[in-house]
């Protein structure tokens, strides 16, 4: 569990005063994934570094598991950090040790032997699906490889908070889903309290329990993602939810899908369109039954970048995909059904 | 003999043996530079205002210390260290007699390319190892000079090919090595053959502190 209580920050630069942090008072249960969103500069990194206790607040608490962080003498600082698993967005693993040495550092720091502490990292390395990788150096892994190392380093030391620090800004979209899976899968494994400071309001929607808004250095909304959702109007329910536009700039490629009796039923299509998010937008849907069977079709837009990955992966799952060449009018799908029902 | 050229007696007499107190003197004033230069670079970084214990006084002295003694011409500082050299050495001549004014001027050039080499480190590297509970001074081993090993021993190549130029200078001021005899007889009897053979003696010196150097960093650098 991890208590905040008025908490404040205050930075002195040549440019006056910047309060980053305005009397935080915040309580994450155990076992909850809580994320932190906030636009630039809200003061979510000064929070997340008084968390960490690399910075210290200039007023208020922070309790984590009965144990007060503010005043601790550096020594007894140092054992508490063990206690606090942190997820870095740029990983920052130590390039001249292998995976399984990174994993195994903190240990080692904690006083374990060598062959203790490489047994413990590599259990750790298989919890996060790596354990063939223990002996690469961080350069020969990928961006989402590099984070898992990352996650499996932080939980080293067996904590009971995990913090994540944008845990997922640097990779790509896809990547960034079987990160927070991961988040997600250690938290219901190990049972650790998760906070997940974020600009993504993707990151909320897919895995947090519960979230604060934050702005100016203050908690502006907060509370269980459901109970944010339906509070109709407030800030994080419009953010959370928002309505599907085209932003200007980004070209979208349109699609049409079809259910089949043979491959993806419309409850598979629904269920993947759902899973692919804000990238694909559904305008226009029908639902026929024929001859007994019910066909869905579907007609979408997805962000052009995303057209070829998103087609490949419905089309996995067994939906029938075709490409809409926006120049020419768009009368085919009725040639198409025509076509179908001269067949029969 | 080749075409009817006589080797040159001062060649045959003491070619091998200026290699040798050449590298004899690099060698030992490079280690001294390491030795001296890599803790004084260290502490440069770790106490200034980004370092692990930023603290301004030690900053300014280490900073100065390292910039004055960089600024000293190599040359002034041979001869201003002639009675220190006389005191701890016990002489002015022979070769090993240069290896302290060498060594004074690599540990600044030294220290500062630690320095930087450190400025290079990640930042982010220190905090993850701060956040695991590791101690400043196990932090300033285990991520600032494990990470910057590389970087380290390029700063030593450098230092070290730097010094074989400079131990040619030496030989002016009554030292023993290749400079001396680049000085003694190629230059004071014009003698060609000798500045040639000190030249290219002198060339594949630095190039094989390179060659070792470079493969050294290949060795230890992870990060391609
Ligand atoms: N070291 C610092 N010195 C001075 N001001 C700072 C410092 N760190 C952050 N700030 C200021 O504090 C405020 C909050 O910053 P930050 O916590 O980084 O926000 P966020 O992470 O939400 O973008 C900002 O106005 C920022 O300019």
């Amino acid at each position: 569990m991890i208590t905040l209580t008025n908490l404040r920050k205050v930075y002195h630069s040549s440019d006056g005063e910047v309060t980053a942090l305005d009397g935080i008072t915040l309580t994450v249960p155990d076992g909850v994934i809580h994320g932190i969103v906030g636009p630039s500069g809200a003061g979510k990194s000064t929070l997340i570094r008084c968390l960490t206790a690399l910075e210290p607040p200039d007023e208020g608490s922070i309790v984590i598991d009965d144990q007060e962080l503010v005043g601790l003498r550096p020594d007894d600082l140092r054992r508490q950090r063990r206690r606090i698993g942190m997820v870095f967005q740029d990983v920052n693993l130590l390039d001249a040790r292998t995976a399984l040495a990174n994993v195994a550092y903190p240990l080692r720091v904690a006083g374990k032997s060598r062959r203790e502490a490489d047994e413990r990292a590599r259990q750790l390395l298989d919890l996060v699906g790596l354990g063939d990788r223990a002996k690469a150096y961080p350069a020969h892994l990928s961006g989402g490889q590099r984070q898992r190392v990352g996650i499996a380093r932080a939980l080293a030391g067996e904590p009971s908070v995990l913090l994540c620090d944008e845990p997922s800004s640097a990779l790509d979209w896809e990547t960034t889903r079987h990160i927070l899976e991961l988040i997600r899968q250690v938290r219901d494994r190990l049972g650790l309290t998760v906070l997940i400071i974020t600009h993504e309001m993707s990151v909320v929607r897919q895995v947090c329990d519960s979230v604060t808004l934050l702005s100016h250095g203050r908690i502006v909304q907060s509370g269980r993602v459901a109970d944010v959702i339906a509070d109709h109007g407030s800030r994080l329910a419009r953010s959370l939810i928002p309505l599907p536009e085209t932003p200007i700039g980004v070209e979208r490629a349109q699609l049409e899908l079809s259910s089949s009796t043979r491959g993806a039923s419309i409850d598979t299509v629904m269920r993947l369109l759902l899973a692919e998010g804000d990238d694909v937008h559904v305008q226009a849907g029908t639902i026929e039954t024929i001859d007994g069977e019910r066909i869905g079709r579907f007609q979408v837009s997805v962000i052009a970048d995303r057209r070829d990955a998103v087609i490949a992966r419905l089309r996995q799952g067994g939906v029938y995909v075709e490409v809409v060449d926006e120049t020419e009018e768009s009368d085919v799908p009725w040639d198409a059904a025509d076509e179908q029902e001269d067949v029969r | 003999m080749i075409f009817g050229y006589q080797l040159n007696p001062a060649i045959q007499m003491y070619g091998w043996s200026a290699i040798y107190q050449t590298l004899g003197q690099v060698i030992f004033a490079a280690l001294i530079a390491f030795i001296v230069g890599l803790p004084i670079g260290l502490l440069a970084y770790v106490v200034s205002p980004t370092g692990l214990r930023p603290n301004r006084i030690a900053h300014a002295i280490l900073s100065v210390i390292v910039s004055l003694g960089r600024a000293i011409p190599f040359i002034a500082l041979l001869v201003l260290l002639l009675p220190v050299t006389r005191w701890v050495v016990g002489t002015t001549l022979g070769w090993y007699a240069e290896i302290l004014p060498l060594a004074l001027g690599a540990i600044p050039f030294y220290a500062r390319l630690v320095e930087n080499a450190l400025f290079a480190v990640k930042p982010g590297k220190v905090e993850a190892a701060l956040m695991v509970g590791a101690s400043k001074s196990r932090v300033a081993f285990d991520v600032l000079v494990r990470e910057s090993l590389p970087a380290l021993v390029a700063a030593a190549t450098v230092t070290v090919t730097t010094l074989t130029g400079y131990s040619m200078i030496t030989g002016t001021i009554g030292g023993e090595g290749l400079g001396a005899l680049l000085y003694n007889y190629g230059y004071s009897r014009y003698m060609l053959d000798v500045m040639i053979f000190v030249v290219i003696a002198a060339v594949i010196i630095v190039e094989s502190f390179q060659v070792i150097g470079d493969a050294i960093v290949r060795l230890l650098d992870h990060t391609h």
